[in-house]
């Protein structure tokens, strides 16, 4: 699979990374390359095999309804780069529910 | 002292023929003496660590020990320590101080271990030669031109260079593995569930595990009984009691089945590093192992799923880093989009950004099912391979890498091929069995570590079989050259 | 030009539990800004979920509810997308495995008939936290105490075809979600969103038309404006030669339209795939079984019961089961009293619920409470007062001025049903209306409630109205 700058341009905003001209010709190049690789796979028969997601056979613990948690404010935003009346700061949100 | 395992200075302390503040003083010194040109350390917490031991003194002396009370410890700078820096080997983390403590770091704790440092590492554990961190490559100290593997490079050079008898590392291609291998020592990955992940920063969720690196077997048996446990806050934490790991270290192992996978065997091994394996093997029958050829026939495909899985997961696993709440954040953002992308962008290495991208587009719509999905049935058809290997064997045994340690700088513009160094290790995680790691000789007067890998839940024994082989042999005890 | 509306709805539930759903913080409303958002909401680096069972109980519950399929084997997936209320950049939902199958409840319309409205899913997920709009120097706050409270979204077939439709099914959830305890619906507080999926088609079309999603409705009557609104907007437009872009849109209760949403241009690619830190979910019959014996009588079958068993019309029915509270009351009220079940109905959506509202008070904080209002119907129905003086009794008993007998004592209300003293007293009242009387028995039968009126008016409204009338004919017969 070739990438496309256009692609890789798609795929870091999804991601929410910046690009450079440079950077994108770096990426296409070496993303194409890895896909690639990784295109091996396809030769694989896979047919009747079911994906596992986990290692292992377990299923989901699920834990009793009680509140464990205290307030920690104070403790959590001591280390927020913008908080105000205990609220996180970022720039204007446009549109909400 | 400073170059004793981690059992004989547990001894020392419990005979009081040292105290724990005096031995942490003694790496202390050296860290500062050495780790200049190692860079393995990330941190130095000689603060805490002298609080840590005047701690451990105080209960060695009320009698209350255990085997790792008063031993000083490096940790892995991706497991979460309160109120101390946790970086992650990354700028988007360089002003993290953790709020909590990682389950494992608990464990340790409640043992009345001595932090003395967060080790340096690949940034987000990404990486196979601890290139990629924001602060700097770590050196290895059998040569200093070359790199000590990765992702936990800064644990492994640490241990190598006698920095800290015993220091730990996470897993998720055979980021304790390899660099066990390329530094001489040995380490362990649990059994995918074994140990905790919770406070251990994720990279890709299904793959990731933490375990120990030392000198010895003995040693990581001891570390690992502290490290792993159930964790009610870990989802993928196992339910299962944890066995005495120190118990049975002496078993015979006359009759053990040793598997060798036919694949491992083949082109782009090191030749050098091949004959020191046979010689390991030959060790293996002396001691009344017997040896099976087995086949992974699925081995190649491990490497092209697991860059698959990986990047997806760690793509997902790494949006949280936005610049909001913790971490690196951009100056004067314009707007929302300016935020996130240049917080990201400002805080991400080129090796995180690349699988942060390749991610994003196997999960993306209309390749989910071409590559995501399809390397989680590959995962399964790896699985099935080992499970049928171990109806014939007990351990599996081979090279941990195909090389010894290459150059700082050789893989760094040919990321495929830095992805190739994890060849042997890779297909374990995907199975989510134990692997381990142990010094087996040298090539090129550079250390070659044997893999051995176990069926689940088979620590017990994989640490018997490598004390085994240690108390025969002494690559475990060489020193490298000025440490 | 006929036109066909096509509706779905989509439904987020906050359920009761009183954690979240992947973390012990409290679900409380209404508490400081973050401090109800612990490390795992914050989406801290390392931290890991682990899922609340009460949200799993609450989920089936409502499956057993619509009779849907539980699934024995459901699984979580991250929805992945950047937003500052979504900490962690993803949310965990679930996609291709829900917990909830299809399943269907019956609404009843206003014109008293029952349509059936298909759920095709339902499933569990986390909610988001909350922005403010306020502005902090040009930037915005950001409140995470909500991020990680459990939502069941709840999906509809494209079933409804007009905004009064849509309502009864929304009421009819809204209702079932309380019965169930599982949710306290609260649409002004957000614990019971909707979005409306509209589109609209050429009668007869079995095409369905380009939809857009509705956002923003946080009460019923909203729902039916914005709902018309749109189906006019579109029809509107493709009656002037124009397409319906598929898009989201909000709607502006102030303005009363919809409008789209700038901050979303392009469709998002939400990535999803299994959560890896997450196993899949395994319902068993056993759990199955416990919360089916834990379920309370439901809405459409405690409406058919009173049918039956108390012979209610099916308004009446209606009415009564709304609430859970009110139906209680009622069967109460029927149990103490033993009265004629229209009766207590009739009171109870009459008089009380009349009170209430006036008061702005729910059922459960009635003054009025269920013994007494049992003792006043059976006072009525004892004759002891006539139904219009029990009104009287009512009031008094709503302001606590005591028991339903003490009240009549003190004001003397008691009917009159000595049938000499009543007829004294139609034959006073003949004899002081002789002119009356004459043209009552020449043929003006309407002067009767003339004669009732002053029988009603000498004796303070306190006689038996049917001695009253029988009497009074007789007597005026000559």
């Amino acid at each position: 699979m070739s990438l496309t700058a256009a692609d890789v341009k798609k795929i870091a905003h999804l991601a929410r990374l910046n690009m450079s001209e440079k950077d994108v010709e770096m990426y296409t190049g070496q993303l194409s390359k890895i896909l690639q690789f990784v295109e091996q796979m396809n030769a694989a028969d896979t047919s009747g095999m079911k994906p596992i997601a986990h290692s292992l056979d377990v299923s989901q613990r699920m834990r009793q309804d009680e509140v464990t948690e205290t307030n920690q404010r104070d403790a959590f935003q001591k280390i927020a780069p913008q908080v105000e009346a205990g609220l996180y700061l970022v720039p204007q949100v446009i549109e909400g529910e | 002292m400073t170059h004793k395992t981690i059992a004989e200075l547990a001894q020392d302390l419990r005979a009081k023929k040292i105290s724990s503040v005096e031995l942490t003083q003694q790496f202390l010194a050296r860290i500062k003496q050495h780790d200049k040109e190692l860079n393995s350390f990330i941190t130095v917490t000689e603060d805490h660590a002298l609080a840590d031991a005047k701690a451990a003194d105080v209960r060695i002396a009320k009698g209350d020990v255990s085997a790792l009370t008063g031993i000083p410890l490096a940790q892995k700078d991706i497991f979460c320590t309160q109120g101390i820096k946790t970086s992650c080997g990354s700028k988007m983390l360089d002003t993290f101080i953790s709020p909590y403590d990682a389950t494992v770091i608990k464990h340790f704790k409640a043992a009345g271990s001595v932090l003395l440092g967060k080790t340096n590492m690949d940034e987000f554990a990404m990486g196979s030669s601890n290139e990629t961190s924001f602060y700097g490559p770590v050196k290895n100290p059998w040569d200093l031109q070359t790199v000590p593997g990765g992702s936990s490079g800064g644990s492994a050079a640490a241990v190598a260079a006698y920095l800290a008898p015993g220091a730990t590392g996470t897993d998720t291609g055979g980021s304790i593995r390899q660099p066990a291998s390329l530094c001489g020592i040995s380490g362990i990955k649990p059994t995918y569930g074994r140990v905790s992940r919770y406070g251990m920063i994720a990279y890709a969720s299904s793959l990731d595990q933490g375990g120990p690196m030392a000198k010895t077997a003995e040693d990581l048996a001891i570390m690992l009984n502290v490290m792993a446990g159930f964790d009610p806050n870990d989802s993928t934490s196992i339910d299962q009691p944890v066995p005495d790991y120190t118990a049975n270290l002496n078993a015979p192992i006359k009759g053990l089945r040793i598997g060798l996978p036919k694949e491992y065997f083949k082109a782009g091994l090191d030749k050098e590093v091949g004959h020191a394996i046979e010689a390991a093997i030959k060790e293996y029958e002396k001691l009344g192992a017997t040896v099976h050829e087995i086949s992974l026939p699925n081995s190649e495909l491990s490497i092209p799923a697991y860059y698959v899985i990986a990047p997806a997961e760690c793509s997902s696993n790494l949006a949280r880093y936005d610049g909001v709440r913790f971490g690196h954040r951009c100056k004067d953002a314009a707007d929302l989009e300016d935020l996130y992308k240049r917080s990201r962008s400002e805080g991400f290495g080129s090796e995180v950004t690349r699988r942060i991208m390749i991610g994003t587009y196997a999960l993306s719509a209309g390749y989910y099912d071409a590559y995501y999905l399809k390397a989680q049935k590959v995962r399964g058809l790896i699985r099935q391979d080992f499970a049928h290997a171990f109806e014939k064997v007990d351990v599996i045994m081979g090279p941990t890498s195909p090389s010894t340690a290459f150059k700082i700088g050789e893989r760094m513009d040919d990321p495929i091929s830095m992805y190739l160094s994890d060849i042997y290790t890779i297909a374990v995680n995907l199975a989510g069995l134990p692997g381990m790691s142990i010094p087996a000789g040298f090539a090129q007067n550079l250390p070659v570590g044997l893999q051995l890998v176990g069926n689940v839940f088979d620590e017990a024994r994989l640490l018997n079989v490598a004390h085994s082989y240690q108390k025969a042999t002494d690559w475990h005890t060489r020193t490298p050259k000025g440490f | 030009m006929e036109w066909e509306t096509v509706i779905g709805l989509e439904i987020h539930a906050q359920l009761l539990t009183k954690s979240k759903i992947f973390s012990g913080a409290s679900t409380a409303f209404g508490a400081e800004p973050n401090t109800q958002a612990c490390a795992i909401d914050l989406g801290f680096p390392g931290v890991l979920p682990v899922l609340n069972r009460d949200a799993v109980r609450m989920a089936i519950k409502f499956g057993l509810g619509v009779g849907a399929e539980i699934a024995n084997e459901s699984v979580f997936a991250r929805k992945n997308y950047f937003y500052p209320d979504l900490p962690k950049g993803y949310q965990i939902s679930q996609y291709e495995l829900p917990i909830v199958g299809k399943g269907l409840i019956d609404v009843q319309l206003e014109d008293g008939t029952t349509k059936r409205i298909h759920i095709t899913r339902a499933h569990l997920e986390e909610d988001a936290g909350k922005s403010l709009h306020e502005d902090f120097h040009g930037l915005s706050g950001i409140d995470l105490n909500r991020a990680g409270t459990p939502l069941l979204e709840i999906v509809s077939e494209p079933d409804m075809r007009s905004a009064k439709e849509a309502i009864a099914y929304l009421k009819a959830i809204h209702s079932l979600v309380r019965y169930l305890e599982i949710c306290d619906g609260n649409m002004q507080e957000g614990s019971f969103r909707c979005d409306a999926n509209v589109s609209v088609r050429r009668m007869g079309d079995s095409k369905l038309g380009t939809r857009c999603e509705l956002k923003n409705i946080n009460s019923f009557r909203f729902v039916e404006r914005a709902i018309n609104f749109e189906v006019e907007r579109q029809i509107a437009l493709i009656e002037s030669g124009g397409k319906v872009a598929q898009e989201t849109r909000l709607y502006d209760p102030n303005k009363n339209e919809t409008r789209p949403m700038r901050s979303k241009e392009e469709a998002n690619d939400y990535r999803y795939f299994p959560d890896p830190d997450l196993l899949p979910v395994i319902v068993t019959q056993a759990m199955i079984a416990e919360v089916q014996n834990d379920l309370p009588e439901l809405p459409h079958q405690k409406r058919q019961r009173f049918i039956t068993q108390y012979a209610l019309t099916p308004y009446d029915a209606d009415l009564l089961v709304t609430s859970r509270a009110l139906a209680m009351y009622f069967e109460t009220v029927i149990q103490e009293s033993k009265v004629q079940p229209k009766l207590a109905a009739n009171w109870i959506m009459g008089e009380l619920s009349a009170a209430l509202n006036k008061a702005n008070l729910d059922i459960i904080d009635s003054p009025v409470s269920t013994e007494q209002l049992a003792q006043l119907l059976q006072r009525i129905e004892d004759d002891t007062i006539s139904g219009k003086i029990a009104k009287t009794v009512f009031e008094a008993l709503w302001n606590g001025e005591g028991s339903v007998d003490e009240i009549i004592e003190k004001q003397g209300l008691k009917q009159v049903t000595d049938t000499s003293a009543i007829a004294n007293l139609i034959d006073q009242i003949i004899q002081e209306n002789p002119g009356q009387v004459a043209d009552y028995r020449a043929g003006k039968d309407k002067l009767f409630g003339f004669f009732v009126g002053q029988a009603m008016k000498a004796s303070g409204g306190k006689i038996n109205p049917q001695q009253l009338n029988q009497l009074l004919k007789e007597k005026l017969a000559g």
